[in-house]
Parts: C-alpha cells; structure tokens; sequence
C-alpha cells in the first residue's frame, strides 16, 4: 500500500513535508484534511491521529505525527540525497539544531505575523490592538535576526553549501507571511537584510514553489 | 581538547544532557553556567552562545545548542546502547514524534511554577493568582495528554525501553515536583514510568542531578539565593511576562 500523507497546505509544517515527498519522487496517496471545515476534527481523521492535528502519515499500519519525525521517517526510509539530512555527525547536528530551535520561535512568530497582520483583519474582522501587532512583529524581527546571525552567516544555505531539511522547514515559515494574499513577494515590514533576501532566492529555485 | 558541557542544573534540559552524558560514561568537563548568578549574560559566554542559552555543547571547535540536537550528537558520537535513540526506523521516528509534541505540549508550561514560586518572588514580582492557576491547570491537562498518548503500549514513552525521549520528559516534570506540586498523585501509570527510569538511571545519579532543583525553594526560603544583577533581572521580566 502506497505511503499516506494527510496535508493541509495551509499550515506550514504541512508544505514542507508535501514539497520534500515531491521533491525527492517519494510515491504517496494525499488525503487532503481542510482545517477551514475543520475536517482534523472528525471521528475519521481521529483515526489516523487522536491528536487531531495535521500533517500526519500512514505508512501501511504505521502512523506517526509531528512534522519533524514524518520528515526524518521519510529521510531514512527513502533514501534521500545526503544533503537533506547529511550523515555527517556535525553537518547533521546542525540540521538537529535548527529543527530544535526553530520551532517555538520562528515558528510561533510567522504564525502570530500572519494571525494578528491578515487572518484576523481580513478574514475574522476582528482589528488587532497595535500594541500586540507591534510585539509580534518586533519579537519576528528578533527570530530572522537570529536566523540571519546564527543559522546563516555568510552561508549558502542554512547549515552549509547545500539545502537541507533546516532550509526546507524555514522557508515554509517564512513565506506563511510572505505569501498571505495581501502582500506580493517580501513586503518591506518583514525585517531581513539582503542576505535574508538572498538565501529565499536560491532556496526557492531550488525546489519547485508550489501554490496552495 | 575534550568534550565541555555548558550547564546549570536547575535547567531541565541541562538535566536531561548531564544524566545521558553520566549515565553512558561520556567523559566530559562540566562547566556550570550559574543562571542565578547572570554568568550566561556574560560577555564570555556570549561568544559561545549569542542566544544566552544553556544547555551548551563544545567538542573542539565544534559548539551546538539545542537538548535534543546534543543528545542525538552524543548518542551517535559516543555509540552509546541503541534503545537511548534506536537506528530502527520506526522506533527513532517515535522518539522524534515524541520530542515535536513535548515542544508543544511540555516545555514552556512544566517550567513556570519555578518562577510563579521562587524567581519571581526573588526579583520582587509577584506573578497573579490567575495565571499560576491556569498554569496548574495547563500542566494537568497536558499530562492527561501524555499519559493518552504515550502510555499505551511499552513501559516507556515510545517503547519498551528508556529513550531519550523520556529523559527530556522525566526533567520537565521534575521542575513542578521540586516546587511542591504533586504532579504523580493519582496517576499510577506515570508513578512507574517515573519510577522505571529512576531504576534505570540509578538514585545516585538521579541525586546528583536533581540535587539543585531539589533545594531551591528552601534556599530561597532563606535568603541563600543570588539576587540577580539588573540585566539579568529585565531578561527574568521579559520571560514572567510570557506567563500566559
């Protein structure tokens, strides 16, 4: 039975596990799960994951859930160019390290960003007070300043001269608040300097910019 | 040039890293980074961690952040028994499941009653009732989570034997424990995890490691603690008011 991927295109974690699956030809069934009709509440997808949260995987009788874990059991099992996550211990330390990191912050600032600048004005109504759209964009500022100072430098690519799984989990952060409807390409509120700029650039091109 | 570690044990990820580097006989030089004290404010350590964060790896001139990162560098480094972080595909992919949802669900929350109780107090802030009672409610409600999702088959979160996983976890739930809250109280599944990795890891080492956490609230009790230098002080704000 052909591998099962159960995406919502929506969420970032989701994008880079249905960007990494096609990039590398990885063979899989997509069971789209739509969180608008809140379609990771029913009884159904329950069975797949009692968490309820999307992206989650069903390899024959296996299921496992968490971005991360789906992307490294894909690594593995797949055989992917060694690039992705190198077996080299420091290179893919640093991959480890990013994936870490990321998560309670980049991650939590572009989904804030995108909440309290778009989602809520735009689609809820609801106007955000300018003091908390403020924090959330200041406290974004700090995360890309550390993914710049930190994770970059003066780097191709996150960890190294070649894309890996840290790039790949980035960008689908990254552009959750660069590709909301009412922005085109990287507005100027979203902090970054040329190199930011630049690594999206080669990061994009790539692997193939897919529209959800 | 050794292996150096970057620690303060009153951190539970630090807690987690020393007991694995313990534990596997990882000959390491242990350099404490008193959190109380600022010395992770420091411009020397600063140029080790620009985050000002521990736990902190160095291995030449090699320098990683990130628990779970220097745990899984370790275990591959070191070679240490397979169960700590399996090579089998599936049992590997269930120790990172693991670590994703403890981001989520663990971290962050387990870690406030040491400062609604003792670093708040320290600074002169009183953290309000409300948010140390949604905090108490928040740890409840996650350990039912864990206890549904990782207590179902195996004796250990992600199997039949001790993972990193449940080091991360064990310290997490350590930090309230130390404080008075009696987390395993009427939760006889999570009272023999606890109680078959404390076996494993052997009550000395666990001694060592939970020592600090352990005597905190009774030093501040007397007025042993550091009171913490104002740069320090406006950062232990910062974090207080992410109390939700």
């Amino acid at each position: 039975m052909v591998l099962e991927l159960y995406l919502d295109l929506l969420s970032q974690p989701c994008r880079a596990i249905y960007i990494f699956a096609k990039k590398n030809g990885i063979p899989f069934q997509m069971h789209t799960v739509d969180l608008r009709k809140g379609e990771h509440l029913s009884d159904a997808f329950a069975q797949v994951n009692p968490v309820k949260k999307v992206p989650a995987m069903k390899d024959n009788d296996f299921t496992l859930s968490e971005s991360v874990a789906i992307l490294l059991y894909l690594t593995h099992k797949y055989k992917v160019p060694d690039h992705w996550y190198p077996q080299d211990l420091q290179a893919r330390a640093r991959v480890d390290e990013y994936l870490a990191w990321q998560h309670t912050t980049l991650r939590r600032s572009c989904l804030r960003a995108l909440w309290h600048k778009v989602m809520f004005p735009v689609f809820l109504g609801e106007q955000v007070p300018s003091e908390t759209l403020a924090a959330t964009l200041a406290e974004l500022d700090v995360n890309l300043r550390v993914l710049e100072d930190k994770f970059l430098q003066d780097k191709a690519f996150l960890v190294g001269p070649h894309i890996s799984l840290a790039d790949l989990v980035a960008i689908t952060e990254v552009m959750h608040v660069v590709a909301a409807p009412s922005l085109k390409g990287i507005p100027s509120w979203l902090p970054g300097t040329i190199e930011l700029r630049q690594w999206w650039e080669r990061s994009s091109s790539v692997r193939p910019m897919r529209s959800s | 040039m050794g292996l150096k570690l970057y620690l303060d044990l009153l951190s539970q990820p630090c807690r987690a890293v020393y007991i694995f580097a313990k534990k596997n006989g990882i000959p390491f030089q242990l350099h404490t980074v008193d959190l109380l004290k600022g010395q992770h404010v420091s411009e020397q350590f600063l140029q080790l961690n620009c985050q000002r964060k521990v736990p902190v790896l160095k291995d030449g001139n090699f320098v990683l952040t990130e628990s779970s990162a220097i745990l899984i560098y370790l275990s591959s480094k070191y070679q240490v028994a397979d169960h700590w972080y399996p090579a089998d595909l599936q049992a590997r992919a269930r120790v990172h499941e693991y670590l994703g949802w403890h981001t989520d669900n663990i971290r962050g929350i387990f870690g406030v009653p040491l400062w609604t109780k003792v670093l708040g107090p320290l600074i002169g802030t009183q953290i309000p009732e409300e948010k140390v009672e949604r905090n108490r409610k928040n740890m409840f409600e996650s350990l039912q989570r864990l206890e549904e999702k990782f207590f179902g088959d195996g004796t250990f979160l992600t199997g039949y034997q001790v993972t990193v996983a449940d080091l991360m976890c064990l310290e997490e739930l350590m930090q309230p424990v130390a404080l008075g809250y009696n987390l395993f109280e009427g939760r006889p599944q999570l009272t023999a995890w606890r109680a078959r990795v404390e076996a494993f890891l052997g009550a000395n080492l666990c001694q060592q490691a939970h020592g600090r956490i352990l005597s905190i609230q009774e030093q501040a009790a007397k007025n042993a603690l550091p009171v913490p230098y104002p740069e320090v002080q406006s950062r232990m704000m910062l974090r207080i008011a992410r109390i939700p």
